[in-house]
C-alpha cells in the first residue's frame, strides 16, 4: 500500500480521535501529508488526564507494540521520520514498558533507519510529562515536548500544518493509533461495520467511581449508557441506587438515570448536552451532593489552568467562590445568574477546551440536579 | 504638540499586496494574506476592545476581549489570533459580543486594586480605557473585605533605578514576557507558576537587577497597566505634551518622543517613549536613550562661559561677550604670530550637523585654513577612506531594515548587542527567524552564543589579522569557484589584477592558520556559507577600524562583498555600525582637513568654486592637519591653538600622555562642551554647550539617516552652539550670520549635492531621509549601488596583510584590546552622570582564567595594566570570554585611564589608532596607583585622578 491508500483507508474506517475531540483521524492525517516539509513528527498524546480513565495506561503497559505499530504505520502515511509518546509522569510503569517496546522493536528492525528493511525511517521517543493535565491538550502538549511551560497555542495554526517545533504534525491519542493496525489487518470496511451513525468502529469505555465491577471495556459504539453502567458495572458498590453518571472526564456532563438509554455515540451526547470524551465513565451513587461536584468542576479547572487566558485563569476561581456562596445560601439567585454568566464567558471566550468544557459539568449539575443547589 | 498617541494595529503588519477583501462591520477592507481579522478592522477604522494585543508583539489570545462573530464561523473567536479570509464578514459590535466583554473586564477587576484615581497610571491605562469602553458597571465577584482570591498584596520590585514593577496590577496579559523575547531578544522575563498562581519574573525569581535584564524598557512600553512605570512618571505624574527628536547616544539613532510637562523655563522632560515611526528604531529603545537623559540637568552643567589665563589658573566667569572677543582676539593674535595655519579646530560627531557645518566653515572661511578634523579620525575614518576607495561613498551601503532579509550575517570587530542595542535586538530578531551567522572576534560576544541563536562560525582571530583572514576567505571565493561572475563582470573592475592576488596560495586558510589562529576549516566553512547562501551582509565596527591596517581591512571586505555579489539589493551590503549619533554627519559635514561638504576634496577647484562665491572668501586648496598632526605640532611649536567642539580627546584618543604633552603645549585651548571635562582642564576658554534636549538640528545616524532633533527648551546657556561659532567668526573679521538652523541646513543643501533636497520642513513632513537625497529622489536612498556603484564600477583593491608594529614580547606577553558596553557610553560624559552606574561603576579588565591564574590574580583584584606607552591600574574580572593572550577594558571612566596604555600605532591610510592591539602586561597590584604615562613630559592636570 502506499501512503496516500493508507490514509484512505483510515478515513474510509470512519475512525475518530479517541482522546476526546471526535475529529476524523483520517483527515488529520490528509492535512499532513499534504503539508510540505521536509521534517515531520507523529506525537502520541499519552497524558491521559482525565480522572477516571485508564484505558491508555492499560495498553501502553499491556500491548505497547500495538501503539508502536499504529505509530509506525501513521508515520508512514504521512511522510513523518520522528516520533514522540508524550506519557504523564503518574504512568511510570507505562514509560517503562513503553522504552522496553521500543528497545525491542528497534533490534527486530521494526523501527529505525529502515523499517523491516523497507528503506522508510522511523524512530520513536519516549517523553516523560510532569503533573498537568493541560498538557493532554495537543497544543500545551507541543509547547512541553518543546522545553516550554505547557500553556495554551492558538489555533489557528493547527497542529497538523504547524505544530512540534513548527514543522506539520500529527497528534492522535493512544487509542486512535492503537486502532489503526486492526483497520489496515481487518480492513477499513470490517471497522467502519461497527458503530452506529457517524460513530464507527469501537471505543474502549473505562468504569469507575461507585461501580461494582470497574475496568476497561471495548465495543462497538451504539451500546446505550445503562447497559454500560448496569449490565457489564453491575451498578454501584456500594448498592445503593445510581444518582449520576459522569461520562467523558471531569469536563463531562453529568448525566441522571433517565438518559441511560442514550447510545455511546459522539452526535448522540452532544444534542444531549453531554459528550462522550475518552471514553471514562464515572458513576455515583444517591448520597452525592451535586453542588459540591459541581464545586469540584470549577476547582479542577483553577487547579490545572495554565494560566493563559483569562475567563479560565480567574474565572474558574471566581466559580468556585461563587458556588461557595451559593451553597452557602448568600444572595442565592444573584450568585445562580451570576454563575450562568461565568459558565458563559467561559463556553465562548476560553482560549481552550479546558475552560470551555468546564461549564458542561457545572451546568449540567444545576440543570438535572438543581435541588442540590437549593 | 498635546501628546502624541500612534495608533496601535493589535497585530504586526504583513508584507505583500493588500489582496485579501473582507468586510467589517459593513466596512470594506483590503489586507495582505496573514493579517489578523483585528488589524483589518483597525485599518477600516473599526477598533475592538483588546489588552494583550499589540502591534509590535505577534498574536497571544489572552485577554479575550477582542472576540468578534464571524459568518460561517462557529462560536465567538478571538480577532487577534484569526487571520483574514476572502470574503470574510465580520460583526464587531453585537449584544453577545458585549456582554462577553463586559465579563471579561469583570474577571479582571474583581483581582485588581481599585485605586485609579492615585495610581502612576491614571490617564494612561489600557486596562481604564477597556473598562470605559465596555461599559463596566458592576463586579459582582466581590470586593474589599468580600474580594476573592487576589493578587493585591504582592509586594513592587524597586531593584532597577528606572522603573518600578509591581505585580498586584499584573494583568497577566504577557506583554513585557513578549517584549522581551520578539523585540529586545534577552529573553529575561517568563511567566513562574501556572493558572492563578502566575506571576510575570525576571528569571528564575529573583529581581529584576539581578536577572539579564539590561534595562531597555520595552517591557514598561508594552505594560498596558501600571505594573511595569517608569519610577519618572510616578514622581512627576503624567507628561502633557511630546516633541519628536533623536537620541544622542550611539549611531543607531533612535526616534523619541519626549514627554513632557509644564512649558517654558519650567518644561521638564517625565520620560522619553521610543517612536513608533522612526526608521531607525521603530518603537524600540536601549537603557540609555530611554533613561539616561538626567545628565542634561545635571548640577555639573557649565552654563556660563569661562575665561583663565593659564591652566594653572581658576576659571573666571564671564559675560558671553567677553568670552567669544577674548577668543577671536586671541585666535587673531596666534595667527599673526605664528602663521594663518597655527589654529585649528576639532568638531564633533555628537553636535547636529548643522552647528558641524559652522565650524568648519569658520576654520575655512575665518580661520582660513584647513585644519578641521572629527573624531572619526579615531573611529570609522577607514571606513571613509575604504569604502570611498571601492565604492565611490564614504558610508554604509543599506537601511537596518536590510538585516531582515539578510540569510547569512557576518559580524566582523563589532558587539551590536552592546554598541547598538536597538539595531542588535533587529539583528538577533532575523537570527531567531533562522539566518545563519558568523562572527569574527577573539572574544566570545554575546551574539555567539545566546538565547535562541548560535553563531554558525566562530572565528576566534588573533587581535591585528583581520586582513589574513577577510583575504583567505575571498581566497575561498577565487578558488573554489564561488564568484558571482555575473555580477563581477557586469559591474566591477580592477577584476583580473585583484583575482591573481587573492588567489596566491600565501593567502589561502591554510597559510594563514599559524598567524590568525582560525583553523582552516573553519575559514573555508564561513566563506562558503557566506557565498552560498543567498543574501550576504557584512556588519562591522571599530574591531575592523581601529588597526593599523583598518583601511585595508575595509577593502578588503568590500571586495568580498563584490566578488560574490553581495550589493545592490536589500538584505546584503557592507555595514559600518557608526559609534556615535552624528559622526555619520559630522563627516557629511566636510570636517576633514582634506574634504569639504560631501566628501569632496579640497583640492577639487569647481567645488571650491562652490564655496567661495557663497562665502565670498578664498580657500585653500590643501589639505590641513590631522588630530594627531595637530599633536604633533603642538609638540613641534608650530601649532598653537585649538578650538575643541564636543568632544574630549584628553580621555578618547590613544597614548593620554602623549595628548596631555600636546594640549598643555597649546597657547590656547577653547572647549565648547557640557561639563568640565579632562580635555577642559588643559583649557583657556570653556564655552557651555547645549544638550540635545535644548538643540534645533539634526543627526545622522549610521544608515545616513538624517533625524529631526527638536528642542524641548531654548538653551540654558542663552546661547545654541551655532551661535557661538558664528559670533566668533564675526568677532574675527569674517560676517557669519544665520536667522536659525533651518537656514544652516538649507545653505548645506544648497552647496552639497548628495543633500539638496534636505530642508527641515521636508523632513517634518515625512519624518527622515537617507541620503542622497535630492529634488529628484525626496524620498531619499535607502539601498545604494543598486544599478552602479557610485564611482561607476565597483573597484577590487589589492590588501596584502601587513602585521602590526606592535608586537607582544616577554616584557608585555599580552594583548589589549579595548571596546565598549551597554549601559555606559563612549567617556561616559553623559551616562556616568545618570543612574546608570548602577551597572558600570568602574572600567574593568577582562582577563581569561588561565592568564589570571598564571599570574595570580583572581576575580576583583586590583591589577597593573602596563604597555610600552604607560601603565594604569584597573580591577581584575575572570572572564570566559576572552581568549588566552588577549585582555579586554573599557574606556567609560576617565579614573581607569585605559588610553595611558594604548600607542600611537595608527591606520596607515587616515591616522585612525590601533586601540584594538596594544601589548601590554598584567600584574598584581595592592596600591591604587592611578595613570602614569611612561614618558614624563610636563602634563600639568595629567593623572589626576
Amino acid at each position: 500500500m502506499d501512503p496516500a491508500d493508507v490514509v484512505t483507508a483510515v478515513t474510509d474506517s470512519g475512525l475518530r480521535s479517541r482522546g476526546g475531540a471526535g475529529f476524523p483521524t483520517g483527515v488529520k492525517w490528509k492535512t499532513v501529508a499534504d503539508a510540505e516539509s521536509e521534517l515531520k513528527f507523529v506525537c502520541c498524546n499519552a497524558d491521559e488526564g482525565d480522572s477516571g480513565t485508564f484505558a491508555d495506561r492499560m495498553l501502553m503497559e499491556g500491548d505497547p507494540f500495538t501503539l508502536l505499530t499504529g505509530m509506525t504505520i501513521a508515520a508512514y502515511a504521512v511522510g513523518a521520520s520522528e516520533g514522540y509518546v508524550y506519557v504523564r509522569s503518574e504512568y511510570p510503569d507505562a514509560v517503562a514498558a513503553l522504552r522496553t517496546a521500543i528497545v525491542a522493536a528497534r533490534g527486530q528492525g521494526w523501527l529505525g533507519e529502515s523499517v523491516l528493511g523497507s528503506g522508510f525511517a522511523f524512530d520513536v521517543h519516549v517523553r516523560v510529562g510532569a503533573g498537568a493535565y493541560i498538557c493532554g491538550e495537543e497544543t500545551s502538549m507541543l509547547e512541553s515536548l518543546e522545553g516550554k511551560r505547557g500553556t495554551v497555542r492558538p489555533k489557528p495554526p493547527i497542529p497538523a500544518l504547524e505544530g512540534l517545533f513548527g514543522h506539520p504534525t500529527v497528534v492522535n491519542n493512544v487509542l486512535s493509533l492503537a486502532s489503526v493496525p486492526t483497520i489496515l489487518a481487518d480492513g477499513a470496511e470490517a471497522y467502519a461495520a461497527l458503530g452506529v451513525g457517524r460513530s464507527r468502529g469501537t471505543q474502549v469505555f473505562q468504569l469507575g467511581g461507585n461501580i461494582a465491577r470497574g475496568g476497561v471495556l471495548e465495543t462497538a459504539f451504539g451500546i446505550s449508557l445503562g447497559e454500560l453502567v448496569e449490565t457489564f458495572g453491575g451498578g454501584t458498590l456500594s448498592g445503593r441506587p445510581v444518582r449520576a453518571v459522569q461520562v467523558g472526564g471531569p469536563l463531562g456532563a453529568y448525566l441522571p438515570v433517565e438518559q441511560f438509554d442514550l447510545p455511546m455515540d459522539y452526535e448522540a451526547f452532544a444534542a444531549s448536552g453531554a459528550m462522550v470524551g475518552h471514553g471514562g465513565i464515572v458513576v455515583f451513587d444517591d448520597t452525592v451532593d451535586m453542588s459540591s461536584m459541581a464545586r469540584f468542576a470549577m476547582e479542577f479547572c483553577a487547579e490545572e489552568s495554565c494560566g493563559r487566558c483569562t475567563p479560565c485563569r480567574i474565572g474558574a476561581v471566581r466559580g468556585v467562590e461563587t458556588i461557595d456562596r451559593i451553597r452557602a445560601g448568600e444572595d442565592r439567585e444573584a450568585n445562580l445568574v451570576l454563575l450562568e454568566d461565568l459558565c458563559e464567558l467561559m463556553t465562548d471566550g476560553s482560549l481552550c477546551a479546558m475552560g470551555g468544557l468546564t461549564p458542561l459539568p457545572v451546568r449540567s449539575a444545576i440543570t438535572h440536579f438543581g435541588e442540590d443547589f437549593r | 504638540m498635546s501628546l502624541l498617541k500612534e495608533p496601535d494595529f493589535g497585530t504586526p503588519a504583513r508584507s505583500g499586496e493588500a489582496t485579501v477583501e473582507l468586510t467589517v462591520d459593513g466596512v470594506a477592507v483590503a489586507v495582505p494574506p496573514g493579517t489578523s481579522v483585528m488589524r483589518a478592522a483597525a485599518q477600516a477604522g473599526l477598533e475592538v476592545p483588546k489588552l494583550c494585543a499589540t502591534d509590535s508583539l505577534e498574536a497571544f489570545g489572552s485577554c479575550r476581549l477582542c472576540v468578534v462573530e464571524i459568518d460561517g464561523a462557529r462560536g465567538t473567536p478571538a480577532s487577534c489570533t484569526t487571520p483574514v479570509a476572502p470574503g470574510m464578514v465580520v460583526r464587531t459590535q453585537t449584544e453577545k459580543l458585549g456582554k462577553l466583554r463586559r465579563g471579561v473586564m469583570e474577571l479582571y477587576i474583581s483581582d485588581h486594586p481599585l485605586d485609579c484615581l492615585t495610581c502612576s497610571a491614571n490617564g494612561d491605562c489600557e486596562l481604564q480605557d477597556m473598562a470605559g469602553v465596555t461599559g463596566l458597571r458592576e463586579v459582582r465577584y466581590g470586593s474589599g473585605v468580600d474580594a476573592g482570591a487576589n493578587h493585591m498584596d504582592l509586594l513592587s520590585d524597586t531593584s532597577n533605578p528606572y522603573f518600578v514593577f509591581d505585580p498586584a496590577k499584573c494583568i497577566l496579559c504577557s506583554r513585557c514576557v513578549r517584549a522581551c523575547d520578539e523585540v529586545q531578544g534577552t529573553l529575561a522575563l517568563t511567566i513562574e507558576g501556572r493558572g492563578f498562581d502566575s506571576k510575570v519574573s525576571p528569571g528564575a525569581g529573583g529581581t529584576f537587577m539581578e536577572s539579564d535584564c539590561v534595562s531597555c524598557g520595552a517591557c514598561v512600553q508594552a505594560c498596558p497597566t501600571a505594573t511595569l512605570q517608569e519610577r519618572s512618571v510616578v514622581e512627576l505624574g503624567m507628561p502633557t505634551r511630546s516633541v519628536v527628536t533623536t537620541c544622542a547616544y550611539c549611531g543607531v539613532g533612535c526616534s523619541f518622543k519626549a514627554e513632557l510637562r509644564g512649558s517654558g523655563d519650567s518644561t521638564e522632560v517625565v520620560r522619553m517613549v521610543p517612536h513608533k515611526d522612526g526608521g531607525a528604531n521603530e518603537g524600540h529603545s536601549c537603557v540609555k536613550g530611554r533613561f539616561a537623559f538626567g545628565y542634561a540637568s545635571h548640577p555639573d552643567r557649565v552654563l556660563t562661559p569661562r575665561v583663565r589665563d593659564s591652566i594653572a589658573d581658576e576659571w573666571r566667569e564671564v559675560s558671553w561677550e567677553e568670552a567669544i572677543t577674548h577668543t577671536a582676539r586671541r585666535l587673531r593674535a596666534i595667527q599673526a604670530e605664528h602663521g594663518a595655519g597655527a589654529i585649528g579646530a576639532i568638531t564633533s560627531s555628537r553636535c547636529t550637523n548643522e552647528e558641524v557645518y559652522v565650524v568648519q566653515k569658520m576654520v575655512r572661511a575665518a580661520f582660513g585654513n584647513n585644519n578641521v578634523d572629527t573624531c572619526a579620525r579615531v573611529c570609522h575614518s577607514p571606513t571613509g577612506y575604504g569604502l570611498n576607495q571601492t565604492f565611490g561613498t564614504s558610508a554604509g551601503t543599506q537601511d537596518f531594515a536590510s538585516v531582515a532579509d539578510a540569510d547569512v550575517i557576518m559580524v566582523i570587530g563589532a558587539n551590536p548587542t552592546d554598541a547598538h542595542p536597538v539595531f542588535g535586538s533587529r539583528m538577533k530578531k532575523r537570527l531567531r527567524q533562522g539566518a545563519r551567522l558568523i562572527v569574527a572576534d577573539p572574544r566570545s560576544i554575546d551574539l555567539v552564543r545566546s538565547p535562541h541563536i548560535e553563531a554558525a562560525h566562530h572565528l576566534a582571530l588573533n587581535p591585528g589579522t583581520n586582513v589574513a583572514i577577510v583575504n583567505a576567505m575571498a581566497h575561498v571565493v577565487v578558488t573554489e569557484g564561488l564568484v558571482d561572475r555575473g555580477f563581477v563582470d557586469a559591474r566591477c573592475e580592477n577584476t583580473g589584477e585583484w583575482e591573481e592576488f587573492i588567489a596566491d596560495p600565501a593567502h589561502s586558510p591554510e597559510a594563514v592558520e599559524e598567524i590568525t589562529g582560525v583553523p582552516a576549516s573553519d575559514v573555508r566553512a564561513a566563506a562558503r556559507l557566506y557565498a552560498t547562501a543567498g543574501n550576504a551582509a557584512i556588519y562591522y565596527g571599530l574591531g575592523v577600524t581601529e588597526h593599523s591596517q583598518g583601511s585595508t581591512m575595509v577593502m578588503g571586505m568590500a571586495n568580498l562583498a563584490m566578488a560574490t555579489g553581495n550589493i545592490g539589493r536589500s538584505g546584503v551590503g557592507v555595514n559600518p555600525l557608526r559609534g556615535q549619533n552624528n559622526v555619520q554627519g559630522s563627516c557629511d559635514m566636510g570636517s576633514f582637513p582634506h574634504e569639504l561638504p560631501g566628501y569632496r576634496h579640497v583640492s577639487d577647484g569647481s567645488v571650491r568654486e562652490v564655496y567661495e562665491q557663497l562665502w565670498g572668501t578664498p580657500l585653500l586648496d590643501e589639505p590641513g592637519l590631522r588630530i594627531p598632526n595637530m599633536f604633533d605640532s603642538a609638540l613641534d611649536g608650530s601649532f598653537r591653538a585649538l578650538f575643541v567642539q564636543g568632544e574630549d580627546i584628553a580621555q578618547s584618543d590613544p597614548n593620554t600622555g602623549h595628548v596631555h604633552a600636546a594640549l598643555a603645549a597649546l597657547d590656547l585651548v577653547v572647549v565648547q562642551d557640557l561639563f568640565v571635562n579632562e580635555t577642559a582642564k588643559f583649557a583657556h576658554v570653556l564655552l557651555p554647550g547645549t544638550s540635545f534636549l535644548e538643540k534645533d538640528g539634526t543627526f545622522t545616524n549610521a544608515e545616513r539617516r538624517i533625524n529631526r532633533v527638536r528642542p524641548v527648551t531654548a538653551a540654558r546657556t542663552g546661547k545654541q552652539e551655532w551661535q557661538i561659532v558664528c559670533e566668533i567668526a564675526q568677532a574675527m573679521g569674517y560676517p557669519m550670520h544665520y536667522d536659525d538652523a533651518a537656514q544652516i541646513m538649507d545653505e548645506i543643501a544648497l552647496t552639497t549635492p548628495t543633500f539638496s533636497g534636505v530642508s527641515f520642513a521636508h523632513l517634518d513632513a515625512v519624518g527622515s531621509v537617507q541620503w542622497p537625497c535630492t529634488p529628484e529622489r525626496p524620498e531619499g536612498t535607502p539601498i545604494m549601488h543598486v544599478d552602479g556603484f557610485v564611482r561607476g564600477k565597483g573597484r577590487f583593491m589589492v590588501t596584502p596583510y601587513v602585521p602590526t608594529r606592535e608586537r607582544s614580547n616577554r616584557r608585555f606577553p599580552l594583548i589589549l584590546t579595548t571596546g565598549r558596553i551597554l549601559s555606559q557610553y563612549n567617556v561616559g560624559a553623559q551616562t556616568r552622570r545618570t543612574a546608570n552606574v548602577a551597572w558600570h561603576p568602574e572600567d574593568v579588565l577582562e582577563l581569561h582564567p588561565h592568564d589570571a591564574e598564571v599570574r595570580g590574580v583572581a576575580d576583583g583584584d586590583r591589577v597593573e595594566l602596563a604597555s610600552r606607552v604607560g601603565s594604569t591600574s584597573l580591577r581584575a574580572r575572570i572572564s570566559d570570554r576572552m581568549p588566552v593572550g588577549v585582555c579586554y577594558t573599557t574606556f567609560h571612566h576617565p579614573v581607569s585611564g585605559a588610553n595611558v596604555v594604548t600607542t600611537d600605532n595608527s591606520d596607515w591610510a587616515t591616522n585612525c589608532p590601533e586601540y584594538k592591539v596594544t601589548a601590554v602586561q598584567v600584574t598584581p597590584s595592592t596600591a591604587l596607583t592611578a595613570a602614569v604615562p611612561a614618558q614624563e613630559e610636563t602634563t600639568v592636570g595629567a593623572g589626576r585622578g
